[in-house]
This record gives structure tokens, C-alpha cells and sequence, in this order.
């Protein structure tokens, strides 16, 4: 039983500009970027290495001359290197997670935070958020952006927030009955927490008024969706975003759930070949990269986002003129998301050098039972961390645990294996078992 | 006084302790006694064997992880309250038992117990100043093989 789809609303003019107008606008925006970023000492080093000077870049095409920026080169500059403004002016600070145990940190001056709540209001406002509507928010709030940018694009949209944060799967269910709250914004595995609650605990549909689902923060695929959808009797949309380049907002659904609209006034989007970094032809799978058209505290130039999807610039049914990027379907480097935290094999085997005694030889495999996803480290044992006593045995897994923990935020179960019995790799090692990707789950 | 004890890291994994016992027997290894202590995830065999040294190396060379530790034997009455004694001398001292386990041999009408406590020497000191036999390794491998 899946619900109706809600009245296709169009929020703001610029989803619907002529390609002409739209490429007039960027143009215009992307001349205010660039003469920003020359605030950053970063930038105008990458564009003299790249040859590259600011007064140069006159079309949009001239941008395919500007030079990439990476999670490497972000890091580079940590904590706040990337500022193009003074530091009194910020509003905000958030972070994502990164290999080295410390977040990126990215900020937001009072103008940024208004884009964000539009831009989180128009992908919400696409999948049919009305300002009557209760909204719960069962995102984390903190340095991860989602929680707070669909905060304030549920209040910019007027309708009601509650935000309920992470977890404590009965209290949500509570909530959603007692508020008769209308829309959720979740992982799309949480969604299915709470869906299997809610049927497991045998409460009538009708004692829940829910009709929509903004789900981010993960990869999720078709199957997922229409099982929550069949499940929970509503329809799911999804939205993407990256806190380096903003945070949610960057794209989203709408009524036509056929791809993702990116929201092209704000953002110039590309598709290459993370091989040659070449642009592939539309429709054609490739790395996202992203130029920020209107940030003020940290504008970002070519941001390779290193997630895979393809564009699809055909015009949509729904009105809009945006091009659509598909759902995300894989990444051109080796990063996990696991509970929704972004998690690099090579954290491992950092949080493996820190136990003394223990081999570099590991294998991280990552499942979904009961739609939560469980990671567990396999270490080989060696003859030093070796001990005859059981106490010690356990000492040293807590050891490794929470060296892992302290790396990567995350607990993990350890296991500890045979010496010489996980698989060796010539070249790139592997490291990663993703059951959840063998079980299409992701 | 202290006896050398062969342990193995035995992933718990169909066939892997018949895969180590395997390995000993084709190295003419005699086992004098053992204890398996697991977990759902991993075990501990704890061997002692006529040649220690010989069954680390023969162990190590098929790919497993083996080390040599010291435990001490302990001839015990075999009557109620045997232990019982062992481990109120060991109490009083202030050790722990960190395992133990038995031999199959007898000595004489005694029962031989293994033990690995915290504090080895501490411990075989207390033992003898209690009176209790400790067997050296001459002693339980004679006796093994008679």
C-alpha cells in the first residue's frame, strides 16, 4: 500500500530556468567565487601550480581549467585554512569525518545559513512538505550537518519540527503516534528500524498519520525504498548533500522520483572519469564534482566528491530545469559509511599500529543484520600479543577495540584469526567485505 | 621447580584443533595432558608435551601462532579438600590462579594439578614452604613414560 504522491509544488523561479538563463547566472556567480577564493592563501597557490590565473576564467567552460580540491587537500588545511572570510563573521562550524581521526571542519557566515534552510526547504518542499505538516527529525545533531540543515529547512518550508535525534526507537514510534507527526527525516536503515518496530509491535497503521520520508546520509537502494514505502504506507524521497560542499540541500526528489534535482543557481555540477578526469558523456556513470556558487566562509572549487552517480540532463515532468543526478551508486575511493559515519580501511590499520604487537594483516567486513550495520575487524593473531591466558586474550581485543573506537568513532567487534589466513593482495590490497553490498542493501 | 607448557591460538573454525594434533602426531609429539579454554570466537590449547620446543617449531611452521609458558605442577592428596588446601596457601600469599588444570597421571595416590598463577615464583615458594611437592619436568615426563 503505498501512499499518494503529493501535489507537485515548484518553491522558487530558479528550479526553472531556461538553460540561457541559468548559464548566465552561474557565469555571473561563478566570477563572484572565484575573486572570493583568492582570500584563501590554499587557492591562489593551487590556481598558480595549476597555471591558471582568476582573471582567466570568463565561461563557464573556462572552469575545466581550475584545479580540483580533494578530502586530501581540505584536511591539508585543517582546522579552518580553507576561511575566505574573517573568523568574526562565521555563524557555524560543522564537520565530517576523516581518515585521520579529525573531522573537516567547514563554516557558515549568516548568508550561508540562509541558503542552506532554502535549499534543504525547496528539495522538501518537492516532496510535498507543507507548513502544516509535523516533521520529526530522527537525524544525530552535532557537527554532522544533517540534523540541523533539515531543521531549519523544515522551519524555513513552516512546517513544525520535532526533533528527536538518533535512536530510542519506541520513544520515536511514541512520537510519531502521539504528535501525529507527517513527515520523518531519517536514514533510510533507521526508517526501517522504526517500519519493523512498528510491525512487530502490532500498532494500526491508522494510529500513525505518516506520508512522507526524506531520507540522506547514506547509500540506499530502489529495494529499500519500495519496501518502506509498502511498509509504512508512504512515499520516500531522496535528498543528497556533503558537508564539504554544504551539507543536505545539494540535490533532492521530486514527485516524479526519476533522479535527483540539483540545485543549479548554488551549485555547478560535473561528472568525470575519476581515472583520466575527463567529463563522461550524460547519463554516463561517473565521479560528482561540485563548485560552490554562492558560499561565503568556505567556498569550494571543484570539489571531487568521490561518490558515483550519473547526470541526466533531460528536462524533468515535473517542470523543473535542473539537471538530475541519479542515487549514489558507489565510490572511486575505498571509503564505508557504516551507521552513517564515513569510515577509511586505512583508520584501521592506523588503529592496529597503536596495539602493540599486532600485524597489519586485517579484514573489515560490514553487515546489516536487522537493519543496523554491524562491522567487524578480523585481526591476525601474531606470537607477541599472543597470550596462554584467556584474560589477556580479552584485554587485547578491549585494546584493539577501542583504539579502533578512538580512530574511527565507531565500536567494532574484533575477532581474532589465524595467522597467514587473510587473503594477501599483490598490488592494492583488499580489505573491505561489504555483505551489505554482496546482499544488495546499499 | 617450573615446567614448560605449549599454548596455541586456535581459531574456532571446524578442523583446526584436529589440524594441530595432526601436526604433533606427525612429529612424534607426546602429549601428557591439556586443556582447551574458548570463547565463541577463538580458543587457547594448553599442551604439555615430552618436547616443548620441538612442537612450537612444527606448529610454527604450518601457520600457527604457539608460545611457551611456564606452569608448575603440584602433587595433591586425592581425597575431598585436596585443592582446597593448594589454594588457601596461594590465597594467603596473595596470588590468583590465572587457570590450571590436571594431569591424567598419578603420583603414587596423589593427583598432580597444574597451575599458572600471577606470581610464579611467589608461588612455588609458598607451595614448598607449605609442604607441598612441586615436580620438576625430569620428575612428570619419567613418571609420564613409565
Amino acid at each position: 500500500m503505498n501512499a499518494k504522491l503529493p501535489e507537485n509544488i515548484i518553491r522558487d523561479k530558479a528550479e526553472c530556468l531556461s538553460r540561457d538563463e541559468l548559464t548566465c547566472l552561474q557565469t555571473e556567480r561563478l566570477h563572484d567565487t572565484i575573486a572570493r577564493v583568492q582570500n584563501v592563501p590554499y587557492y591562489k597557490e593551487a590556481f598558480a601550480k595549476a597555471g591558471t590565473s582568476a582573471e582567466s576564467i570568463k565561461t563557464l567552460d573556462d572552469l575545466r581549467r581550475l584545479p580540483f580540491t580533494t578530502k586530501a587537500d581540505l584536511r591539508g588545511q585543517y582546522p579552518l585554512g580553507m576561511l575566505a572570510i574573517d573568523r568574526a563573521d562565521v555563524l557555524r562550524f560543522h564537520g565530517s569525518s576523516g581518515t585521520t581521526g579529525k573531522p573537516t571542519m567547514v563554516a557558515y557566515t549568516r548568508n550561508d545559513l540562509v541558503m542552506w534552510s532554502d535549499l534543504c526547504a525547496r528539495f522538501l518542499t518537492a516532496g510535498g512538505l507543507r507548513p502544516e505538516h509535523t516533521v520529526q527529525i530522527a537525524f544525530g545533531y552535532g557537527l554532522f550537518t544533517g540534523g540541523f540543515g533539515l531543521h531549519y529547512g523544515v522551519e524555513r518550508v513552516g512546517a513544525s519540527v520535532i526533533p528527536a535525534a538518533a535512536g530510542n526507537t519506541p520513544k520515536q514510534v511514541m512520537l510519531m503516534m502521539d504528535m501525529q507527526t507527517d513527515a520523518l527525516v531519517c536514514t533510510p536503515s533507521y526508517a526501517l528500524n522504526i517500519s519493523e518496530f512498528i510491525l512487530s509491535n502490532d500498532i494500526p497503521r491508522d494510529a500513525l498519520n505518516l506520508k512522507y520520508a526524506y531520507f540522506g546520509g547514506e547509500p540506499w537502494t530502489q529495494d529499500m525504498s519500495d519496501r518502506i514505502e509498502s511498509e509504512l504506507g508512504i512515499a520516500c524521497f531522496n535528498n543528497y548533500g556533503l558537508s564539504e560542499v554544504l551539507g543536505p540541500g545539494i540535490s533532492g526528489e521530486c514527485i516524479a522520483k526519476n533522479g535527483m534535482h540539483i540545485s543549479e543557481d548554488y551549485f555547478i555540477a560535473e561528472c568525470i572519469n575519476p581515472k583520466t578526469l575527463e567529463p563522461v558523456a550524460p547519463g554516463e556513470e561517473g565521479e560528482l564534482v561540485f563548485t560552490s556558487l554562492c558560499r561565503e566562509a568556505m567556498p569550494i572549487i571543484r570539489y571531487r566528491t568521490r561518490d558515483i552517480a550519473s547526470l541526466n540532463p533531460e528536462p524533468c515532468k515535473c517542470g523543473r530545469t535542473t539537471i538530475r543526478m541519479s542515487r549514489i551508486t558507489g565510490r572511486s575511493d575505498d571509503m564505508l559509511i557504516i551507521k552513517g559515519v564515513n569510515v577509511y580501511p586505512s583508520q584501521i590499520e592506523q588503529a592496529l599500529l597503536r596495539v602493540e604487537g599486532t600485524a597489519p594483516h586485517y579484514q573489515i567486513e560490514i553487515d546489516r543484520p536487522n537493519q543496523t550495520d554491524v562491522a567487524t575487524v578480523q585481526v591476525e593473531m601474531t606470537e607477541t600479543a599472543f597470550s596462554s591466558s584467556m584474560k589477556e586474550m580479552q584485554e587485547l581485543k578491549e585494546k584493539i577495540s577501542r583504539a579502533v573506537q578512538g580512530i574511527t568513532g565507531l565500536r567494532m567487534n574484533i575477532e581474532l584469526v589465524s595467522p597467514n589466513t587473510l587473503e594477501r593482495f599483490t598490488g592494492k590490497a583488499k580489505r573491505v567485505k561489504d555483505l551489505r553490498r554482496e546482499k544488495g542493501l546499499i | 621447580m617450573k615446567l614448560n607448557q605449549l599454548s596455541v591460538f586456535l581459531e574456532n573454525k571446524p578442523g583446526r584443533l584436529r589440524e594441530a594434533c595432526d601436526i604433533l602426531a606427525k612429529n612424534n609429539i607426546n602429549l601428557i595432558t591439556l586443556s582447551l579454554a574458548d570463547t565463541e570466537q577463538f580458543g587457547i590449547l594448553r599442551l604439555i608435551v615430552d618436547n616443548s620446543e620441538k612442537a612450537k617449531s612444527a606448529l610454527d611452521k604450518n601457520g600457527f601462532v604457539a608460545k611457551i609458558t611456564e606452569v608448575i605442577a603440584v602433587e595433591v592428596k586425592d581425597e575431598p579438600g585436596g585443592l582446597n588446601d593448594i589454594l588457601k596457601v596461594e590465597e594467603d600469599a596473595g596470588i590468583s590462579v590465572e587457570y590450571m588444570y590436571a594431569f591424567t597421571i598419578k603420583s603414587g595416590e596423589n593427583a598432580v594439578l597444574l597451575f599458572r598463577f600471577d606470581d610464579m615464583d611467589e608461588a612455588v615458594s609458598a607451595l614448598q614452604q607449605a609442604g607441598f611437592n612441586v615436580l620438576s619436568s625430569k620428575e612428570i615426563y619419567q613418571r609420564a613414560t613409565n
